[in-house]
């Protein structure tokens, strides 16, 4: 076949044979293009699961009362439904896949600062992800509280909850050492020349959220350590009848699941920012206002999770200050649509398959985020709070913002990874079936949820009966347009037509390295001159 | 695949991991400042319950073991192998000591009936219940912390031995010792707020 | 960043620490026994908090480090006082 151990810059990550070989060779790497490989499997996988598990869901909701499942079971997805998407898919999501891949060819280094401990944190991964499947299996029953888990009935209901919660709090752990990772990779190993800013907007978007990471994720960490307490030792932190507070639950359960959607959203902006100036073929409008934008979305962000809790009883003082801080954290996000869009103003724009998600990334979002304002808002949020509209904002956020910005991220950084191009043709079918279906499935959500549906129940009043109908459809025909999408990527990757070096003209770095790129990345470390998205003519 | 060595990049890995255990903590302190904030009646009568010289023994033993690891990276920044071996088994020995007085305080309480779930801890008031259950479950998880750290010095005498820490590479040593001034700082703050509240 | 000159710290400058923290542990102690009213809490925390920032300075090197490692430490301890205020903003306004 090839020549092994020798010439790891002539051989791609792909091919390179160290000390083990084929799927062992796979399984030990610390290389983080392979390591970002093995995190991508993974999480198309638990993927699928979690659009399943939506997708029974859904079934079920086609009409009222039991159609194919009664309430418990019911309750067993919603949660198993949450747990999969919120831990194992989308809060690793862009990070541990195009983080991991593209961080260190980005900022021109060899590798992340701790290889190993990359590695690590995908065993890490892999063993909480056996934990919550644990927990779907063995005792009692799967766990019926959805992924907030909350207190007092996290530690009354008599479902698996011991290995769902550990192993939420195991998959914490991979991602506060992914995050610490990332921090001391950016830190210390940019290549000569590229000052902080010089650096591209993706590396800026993983740093942000990497101190999410690190900060935020060990208080949810504790908080389940004492969910565990309250149900073995009946310790009695959030139970009524031992002096304990649940909304002290609350509390502290979203002054992390609040900053982790930013930690979900943050990368998939950086990864619309490297795409919409190289179809563009524009330099970013506002790079630093960007940056500016990234860095207040981080911080602000940790200072409005009472919005989570408008109607559990908090105090009129605390509604005030966290529905004003809710506003102000909208503004960064704002700033940056006021950039993207003005990228494309005059441009010359190459439209590619990146480019349709891209921008559609920028419409759903943008539905998405002003749905929070009425969220955000406290006469409105009473109204609406775990209704149907609920559901359909996250979901417009994070299926519409993170995941396609993943859809993008992967339909940009294709041929770089695999050497292949996939079918551009097929691509853009599944993306218009995608874009359909999805809107057809959430959009009648916000008019179920102001009507009055109630989220997380089986069962609903006859008058929502119509919305539910075309709902469900839109299940069907995104879950179509998921299949076109994914199997032409499955596809292309062995069969695909050698791609380029650099087939859509970017401007970072990982585009001067060959498709797919050696081991070590680059031959030479390269010596930055100029600031990246730079198009101008004397730019090469 | 060579590695290149980076100290730097080793100690801010290790402050790093550092404030993800302040937040950890940290949480148990929201905890904990929640429930004295509303009882803070049942909170005083309770510790004092707790005895303040087995405290404040643990305190001074965490202090000075904070000093003889951090003499122990002088030692070793000044060639000195020896000592330094010398200065970490003394920090191992009053770690150990910690533990030991820590046993001897859960074993009274246990002796009196007093841990989560037990029977009279739940016939107390709701204010004892939940002081109690912060004070076993912090410095429960205070002690958890400081058998890692224990072990964690005991890998660096051993990389010590085998001469891999040495004078001219010690950043493991180094991070030892953040590590152990991280568990000496969270007792620094359990201390007052558990048994010195009269 | 650049490498830092590794600086060494003399024992006696670790003993002297030491000596200060024991000094604040004996004060902190003795104070409870004294009457400030609700007062006593804040200043044990006080005296804490600075027995936290002398083991941070002068054990963990703050003192002799770059000033990135301080002003990290003091973003996150920050971060955490907001945290904690924010959460009281609940519970205090009940």
């Amino acid at each position: 076949m090839h020549e092994n151990q020798h010439g790891s810059h002539d051989v791609s990550y792909l091919e390179y044979q160290g000390k083990y070989k084929g799927l062992l060779g796979w399984l030990t790497s610390t290389d983080h293009k392979r390591i970002g490989l093995l995190y991508l499997y993974t999480i198309l996988t638990f993927f699928a699961v979690g659009a399943i598990l939506g997708m029974m869901m859904k079934l079920e909701l086609l009409a009222p009362g039991k159609t194919i499942m009664g309430p418990q079971a019911y309750n067993g997805f919603f949660t198993l439904h949450g747990i999969i998407m919120i831990f194992v898919v989308v809060i690793p999501g862009l990070p541990a896949v195009f983080g991991n891949f593209f961080l260190p060819l980005q900022i021109g280094a060899p590798d992340v600062a701790f290889p190993k401990l990359n590695l690590f944190s995908w065993y890490i991964y892999i063993a909480g992800i056996i934990l919550v499947l644990i927990s779907q299996f063995a005792g009692d029953g799967p766990p019926d509280t959805g992924w907030t888990f909350y207190a007092p009935y996290s530690f009354q209901t008599g479902t698996n909850m011991l290995p769902a919660v550990l192993g939420a709090f195991v998959l914490g752990f991979s991602s506060i050492l992914t995050g610490l990772n990332f921090i001391v990779t950016i830190h210390r190993m940019r290549a000569p020349g590229m000052g902080w800013f010089r650096m591209p907007l993706f590396p800026w978007a993983l740093y942000g959220t990497a101190w999410i990471q690190l900060l935020a994720t060990p208080i949810v960490g504790i908080t389940l350590l004492m969910v565990v307490a309250e149900r073995t030792l009946n310790i009695g932190f959030f139970d009524p009848a031992l002096g304990g507070d649940p909304v002290l639950f609350q509390h502290l359960f979203w002054i992390y699941s609040h900053p982790a959607v930013y930690i979900m959203i943050l990368p998939a902006m950086g990864a619309i920012s490297e795409i919409i100036p190289t179809f563009a073929r524009k330099t970013i409008f506002g790079y630093r206002a960007i940056v500016i934008s990234t860095i207040m979305i981080a911080f602000v962000g940790y200072f409005v999770w009472g919005h989570h809790m408008f109607t559990s009883g908090m105090s009129g003082t605390a509604l005030y200050v966290f529905s004003l801080l809710t506003f102000i954290v909208a503004i960064p996000s704002a700033i940056k649509v006021f950039n993207w869009i003005s990228t494309l103003h005059k441009a010359s724009i190459n439209i590619q398959t990146p480019f349709y998600w891209a921008i559609s990334f920028i419409f759903v979002f943008m539905v998405g985020g002003l749905s929070g304002l009425v969220l955000g808002a406290l006469a409105t949020d009473v109204h609406v709070h775990d209704t149907a509209f609920v559901v359909a904002h996250f979901h417009y956020i994070v299926f519409g913002g993170t995941g396609f910005a993943f859809f993008a991220a992967i339909h940009y950084w294709f041929p770089k990874i695999y050497g292949r191009m996939y079918d551009a043709g097929w691509a853009n079918t599944g993306w218009t079936i995608m874009f359909i279906g999805f809107n057809a499935l959430y959009a009648p959500m916000f008019y179920l949820g102001i009507t009055g549906m109630s989220r997380r129940y089986y069962d609903y009043l006859p008058e929502y009966h119509g919305g539910n109908i075309l709902s469900s459809i839109g299940a069907m025909i995104l879950i179509i347009g998921l299949i076109v999408v994914i199997t032409n990527l499955v596809r292309s990757a062995r069969k695909g037509e050698k791609a380029e070096a650099n087939p859509w003209g970017g401007k970072t770095l990982e585009w001067t390295v060959p498709s797919p790129p050696p081991l070590e990345n680059f031959d030479k470390i390269p010596t930055v001159t100029r600031g990246p998205y730079d198009y101008s003519s004397e730019a090469h | 695949m060579h590695e290149h060595r980076d100290d730097t990049a080793s100690k801010i890995g290790m402050w790093l991991f550092i404030f993800t255990e302040i937040l950890l903590f940290g949480g148990l302190f929201i905890v904990y400042a929640v429930y004295r904030y509303k009882n803070p009646v049942a909170f005083h009568l309770a510790g004092e319950e707790l005895n303040v010289m087995l405290g404040t023994l643990n305190t001074v033993v965490l202090l000075i073991s904070s000093m003889t690891i951090a003499m122990a990276i002088t030692a070793m920044q000044r060639g000195k192998t020896e000592l330094s071996l010398r200065l970490l088994y003394i920090t191992i020995f009053l770690a150990i000591l910690f533990m030991v007085n820590k046993y001897f305080e859960w074993g009274f309480k246990f002796e009196h009936g007093i841990y989560p779930s037990s029977e009279y801890l739940q016939s107390l008031s709701r204010g004892d219940i939940l002081f109690y259950g912060l004070y076993f479950f912090m410095t429960g998880l205070h002690a958890l912390h400081i058998i890692v750290g224990v072990v964690f010095i005991g890998f660096v005498v051993y990389y010590i031995k085998k001469g891999k820490v040495r004078q001219d590479r010690f950043v493991m040593l180094e991070n030892s010792g953040l590590y152990w001034h991280l568990v000496d700082l969270i007792w620094i703050f359990l201390f007052p707020l558990f048994y010195l509240i009269h | 960043m650049s490498e830092e000159k590794h600086h060494i710290v003399p024992f006696r400058n670790h003993f002297f620490v030491l000596l200060a923290l024991l000094v604040l542990t004996v004060v902190t102690v003795a104070i409870t026994w004294t009457n400030l009213g609700p007062y006593n809490t804040t200043t044990a925390m006080i005296i804490a908090g600075i027995k936290a920032a002398i083991v941070m300075t002068y054990f963990m090197h703050l003192r002799f480090d770059h000033k990135i490692y301080t002003i990290m430490v003091v973003l996150v301890l920050a971060l955490f006082a907001a945290v904690l205020i924010l959460t009281f903003l609940d519970y205090f306004y009940r």
